[in-house]
């Protein structure tokens, strides 16, 4: 930070402070504006010191797997790094999920606990937990500060670790004898990593041979994954697939990067993606993978990927290339970069036959789902971005609902479908939307729920209402488990209906009212528009709305796991 | 295939966890591993041997890379390089055998360290086959103890006329492919 007049720390500099002082100065200094957490009596001094010293908001949850999801929504929606605080023993290992969850999803986390005394590391000390031994496989990287000259410097390591490269989270355990020491507070200018030097800028050699592939093709297609966001390069995306004339693919990650409604889009791929995106994939004979891990819900079977096509794979992170898929052409570096790099070098095309071969597959092989006078997930999915105009931002938990959502609000801005989408946690929808509406107030900030997702962190519900936060909170309630259902229906046949049934679901409206929020319960299809209607129009408060929905509905497309192409299951 | 990786990293607690982590993480078996401090007391240099076809080995190498603490991974195994392993071998005797493994160790170039009534401890250094091979000599006389420390290896300078047997194989076998492909050009 400038050491200027308008620097709250410029006083400080060179002074003796207290640790929890350092610390809380040192936030100042990343310019932290909220700390999402949960008191505990090892962390009450830092709130203490954060509320007296700083300007940070604090926003306490109810659960810390709630804290560090909130975290993460905050940090998905802004690209800013999450920061939370945790207390020792169970306040630490609690986040375990939520920390697990920002790691597979390129989140950056900042992640504060607490820890006993050094002198009594190791002695099975009330509330105590080896956290870093814990979450080593799950974070970037993570600290443990034994020295109090250590702090500043590993503070600034640990916010430059979680934002640079690839982000991911960072822990930094903190001792509670540390804080309690005195020391001179100066803040580095610099980290010292000498280990530690992403690569940004993309090899000019491996570009020119990308080009050369592209420049000779003639069924290119592009598959954009949350890399692009993270690198902020949709205006690079953009132009290079309106100069190749390359249709677009989005990943899960990716929804948002190109707008859906955009003729070269071809909305989502992967097990759930539409039938043409797959297909296209399957004809290519160019795929132009940008900042996707190319998972195994992406690709299904790896053997049978886009086997006519040369591979192109633009990643920040080497290790996420050729790892299930060999390149072709592997270029390690920042997706904005090597798109800038690239561009100048490819060719107007203009591959027509192409691209009526894609419209032609669009209008053969549409989305679709079966109308009910009830209530069906895509029917509602559809009335909300009809009514919003795409613009809001819809945070989405795991389960059918979202795959519906991901099908059909057809995103259009980035930023805008905040999911789990390497982890698959549920109960992520609700907290993560806590940490949206910290931050976004331009656009409504919808949380799309399942019955049964929406149970694992409903106690931030309280959270919700402490903060008189106005996010729209919908529950798709068909009292079941249904995405489980419909594995087990395709792919083993059987039914295990004892294990499928909600079977002491909550009445989600006393739920709502015992948190002192209102709701709205919607059984029949004609009640869907107006009810989302009142609850968008409720701008400045929190609203729940339970839709009761059909039960065995599956979704479609369906590419069962590790099957391919060929395996497509229509509706 | 046998890799011999060569990894320069800082010298602070919990690097060789996060390294032992990422192996058995991954499912990939470390042969050997050995530790120590280098030329600069802020950086260790760790040598892996593990086993692995092309692409698991090049995953490897890129997940060690990015590691925050390593400095530097080199997989020496496509270049010339030294490597060495030390063995301390307690093998069972009597008054008949012991001049058989004293003979033995001889052969090794060994050096007897400790000898007891019943037992002898011999010293070996050299490439980890030479070990065993040794080894497998003594067994028939029982090894009551044996102590390997892993492999170390640094990449070799030398650039004259000097090979390992397998660096002369592989000449020996680029000859003879080129011979090949000469005379079917001729
Ligand atoms: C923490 C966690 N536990 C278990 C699962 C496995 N799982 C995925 S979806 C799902 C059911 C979700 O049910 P619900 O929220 O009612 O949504 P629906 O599929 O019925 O629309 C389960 C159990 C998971 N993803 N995360
Ligand atoms: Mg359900």
């Amino acid at each position: 930070m400038e050491k200027s007049k308008t620097n709250p720390n410029k006083d400080f500099y060179g002074k003796t402070l207290m640790g929890i002082e350092i610390f809380v100065r040192s936030l100042i200094e990343e310019n932290v504006d909220v700390v999402f957490g949960c008191p505990g009596n090892a962390v009450l001094g830092i709130f203490d010191a954060l509320l007296e010293i700083s300007g940070i908001k604090i926003i306490l949850a109810r659960h810390e797997f709630g804290a560090v999801l909130s975290a993460s929504g905050y940090a998905r929606a802004t690209g800013k790094p999450g920061v939370v605080v945790a207390s020792s023993g169970p306040g630490a290992s609690n986040l375990v999920t939520g920390i697990a969850d920002a790691n597979m999803d390129s989140v950056p986390l900042v992640i504060f606990t607490a820890q006993v005394p050094t002198k009594l590391i190791g002695n099975e000390t009330f509330q105590e937990v080896d956290i870093v031994g814990i979450t080593r496989p799950i974070t970037k990287h993570n600290f443990l500060v034994t020295k109090i000259e250590e702090l500043t410097s590993t503070i600034k390591s640990a916010f430059h670790i979680a934002t640079t490269g690839r982000p991911g989270p960072v822990l930094v355990d903190l001792p509670r004898d540390i804080l309690a020491e005195k020391f001179t507070f100066d803040y580095p200018e610099k980290v010292n990593l000498r280990g530690y030097n992403p690569i940004y800028s993309a090899h000019s050699g491996q570009i020119k041979r990308a080009a050369e592939i592209i420049n000779n093709s003639l069924r290119p297609v592009i598959i954009a994954g949350g890399g692009v966001t993270i690198s902020n390069a949709f205006g690079e995306l953009r132009e290079l697939a309106r100069k190749i004339n390359s249709p677009v693919a989005t990943t899960l990650m990716g929804q948002g990067v190109y707008p859906e409604d955009d003729q070269l889009s071809l909305g989502m791929i992967g097990m759930h993606g539409t039938w043409y995106a797959n297909n296209a994939v399957n004809e290519s004979d160019c795929v132009i993978a940008i900042g996707s891990r190319l998972d195994e819900r992406v690709t299904g079977d790896f053997n049978k990927f886009a086997p006519k096509a040369k591979k192109i794979h633009i990643d920040i992170d080497p290790s996420s290339i050729s790892k299930n898929i060999k390149a072709d052409v592997p270029i390690v570096g920042d997706v904005k970069d090597a798109l800038k790099k690239l561009i100048p070098l490819v060719k107007n095309l203009n591959n027509e036959e192409w691209l009526s071969q894609i419209k032609k597959w669009k209008n053969e092989h549409p989305l679709k789902y079966k109308s009910t006078d009830k209530v069906s997930v895509p029917f509602v999915i559809e009335k909300l971005r009809d009514l919003t105009g795409a613009n809001a931002v819809i945070v989405t938990d795991v389960g059918q609902f979202q795959m519906w959502t991901a099908q059909f609000f057809k995103f259009l801005y980035p930023r805008t479908h905040i999911t789990s989408g390497g982890l698959g946690t549920m109960g992520f929808s609700l907290p993560a939307s806590i940490g949206v509406a910290i931050t976004v107030k331009d656009r409504p900030v919808i949380s799309i729920n399942g019955n049964r997702g929406f149970q694992i962190n409903l106690q931030e519900l309280a959270t919700v209402t402490a903060y008189n936060l106005p996010i729209k909170i919908l529950i798709f309630n068909d009292g079941h488990i249904d995405i489980t259902r419909q594995w087990q229906e395709l792919q083993w046949r059987k039914k295990f209906d004892e294990i499928l049934i909600d079977s002491s679901c909550p009445d989600f409206i006393k739920i709502a009212d015992a948190y002192g929020i209102q709701s709205f319960r919607v059984e029949m299809a004609n009640e869907v528009e107006p009810t989302l209607k009142k609850a968008l129009a409720l701008k400045d408060k929190p609203v729940l709305i339970e839709f009761k929905t059909i039960y065995e509905e599956n979704i479609f497309p369906y590419i069962p796991l590790g099957g391919s192409v060929s395996d497509i299951i229509e509706h | 295939m046998r890799h011999t990786i060569s990894i320069l990293v800082e010298n602070k607690f919990g690097v060789l966890t996060r390294i032992a982590g990422l192996f058995s993480a991954k499912g990939y078996n470390i042969e050997s591993i050995s530790v120590g401090p280098t030329e600069d007391p802020s950086i260790s240099r760790m040598t892996i041997v593990t086993n692995g076809d092309d692409d698991q080995i090049e995953q490897i190498i890129k997940h060690l890379n990015k590691l925050i603490d390593i400095l530097k991974v080199v997989d020496l195994t496509n270049e010339p390089f030294v490597e060495r392993e030390l063995a301390l071998i307690k093998v069972k005797v009597n008054p008949y055998t012991r001049g058989d493994v004293i003979e033995i160790s001889d052969i090794f170039r060994a050096k007897v360290v400790d000898i007891g009534p019943t037992t002898l401890t011999v010293e070996v250094t050299g490439k980890s086959d030479k070990i065993t091979a040794m080894i497998n000599m003594l067994a028939p006389y029982g090894i009551v103890e044996l102590a390997r420390t892993g492999v170390v290896a640094l990449k070799r300078e030398f650039k004259g006329e000097v090979y390992t047997s397998k660096e002369i194989k592989l000449i020996k076998k680029k000859s003879r492919q080129k011979q090949v492909e000469d005379d079917e050009k001729g």
